[in-house]
């Protein structure tokens, strides 16, 4: 008994270490809880001042770690890149300023375009996962390219060298850009509209 | 040495390429209309134009401002005759003065743009311009009659 027992294991081990038959599948393995944990960490960097600022709900642009009304009722024009004598780059330079206070910089300062302003702010999760992946509502980008601008684009990498008296994002760049990428690779799930952010 | 075009004129600068514009307009080429106010691009006091855009010259470096085309407050018009003012010497906008080559080159880019501002857009654009004499009621009045010489065809 003990034999057959033995052996029916060591047939039964053997069965399951054997790699799949057919041919491999041609995306991996879809895994809406990576997904969605994955995202929730996404969500946090995109919400913190650094990324959100930049994607106010209104037609200003928001400052400081406070994420207030940008002063001098700078507003965003139909290009993102201010109106009149307030352009962006005006007074943002092709670098951050030296000092408390002064303009941070990089050479292409805006905001998104008014007729696709890609608000954060007061996004839930569940809203955002949604617009982000929206052609029509994140400036036209495939999934690819999405982690693109998410992983290097220069002005969103900006926000981790924010200079003096801004705190850059929760999570190291390398850190966020490999949480898009578990997101987007597990089926870009969106949250429930009930999941909770995280206290992290 | 570095070349800067400014006011239709070319200058040998002998200068650091991270020199404040402003230092260089004032102290090199003695263009002195153009004020210090904070030094933080805050309030607009030493506003030129770059390109035909308002910048802020006490944070833009002479580097960013090589091989384009700088106009400062004595180069806004040949005869002192650009329609802003005509309409600041008419209506008296100034009264210390410190903001007003500031203010006069910001109004110059909004005028261009929006040629009939409406009080808000004045109000609006005008903010990043502060005048510690409070002369915006004035300036206001002085914009909307410039925007009335200019349809005019008055000045430059």
């Amino acid at each position: 008994m003990k034999i057959i027992i033995g052996l029916s294991l060591i047939l039964l081990s053997g069965v399951l270490a054997a790699p799949p038959p057919g041919p491999p599948a041609p995306h991996p393995t879809k895994d809406s809880i990576a997904s969605v944990k994955a995202f929730m960490s996404v969500y946090e960097v995109l919400m913190s001042p650094r990324c959100m600022n930049c994607h106010p709900a209104g037609d200003a642009p928001l400052q400081g770690d406070d994420s207030h009304p940008h002063t001098m009722e700078v507003r965003r024009g139909p290009d993102g890149r201010g109106l009149y004598a307030e352009k962006c780059s005006n007074c943002h330079q092709p670098e951050n300023t030296a000092g408390l206070h002064t303009p941070p910089g990089n050479p292409k300062w805006r905001l998104p375009p008014a007729d696709t302003p890609m608000i954060f702010q007061g996004r839930t999760p569940a809203q955002l996962a949604r617009q982000l992946l929206d052609p029509k509502l994140n400036g036209g980008r495939t999934k690819e390219q999405l982690y693109e601008h998410m992983a290097k684009d220069d002005l969103v990498g900006w926000g981790w060298h924010p200079g003096e008296g801004r705190t850059p994002p929760p999570l190291s760049r390398p850190a966020f850009a490999a949480q898009v990428k578990i997101w987007l690779d597990n089926g870009a799930f969106a949250p429930k509209e009930f999941t909770k952010k995280s206290t992290n | 040495m570095l070349t800067l075009l400014v006011n239709q004129q070319s200058h040998q600068v002998d200068a650091d390429p991270d020199m404040p514009l402003l230092w260089v307009l004032r102290d090199l080429l003695g263009l002195i209309g153009t004020k210090y106010g904070c030094g933080v691009a805050q309030c607009g006091a030493c506003t030129v134009h770059l390109n035909g855009e308002a910048i802020r010259s006490c944070v833009t470096k002479l580097g960013r401002a090589v091989g384009g085309q700088v106009t400062t407050i004595e180069g806004l018009s040949p005869n002192n005759d650009h329609p802003l003012q005509l309409a600041w010497i008419e209506l008296s906008v100034p009264q210390c003065g410190y903001c007003q080559s500031g203010q006069l080159m910001a109004a110059a880019v909004l005028l261009r743009e929006n040629p009939h501002p409406t009080d808000q857009d004045i109000d609006k654009a005008m903010s990043g311009n502060l005048c510690r004499c409070g002369t915006y009621p004035r300036i206001r009045q002085a914009i909307h009659r410039a925007a009335r010489l200019q349809q005019e065809g008055g000045g430059v």
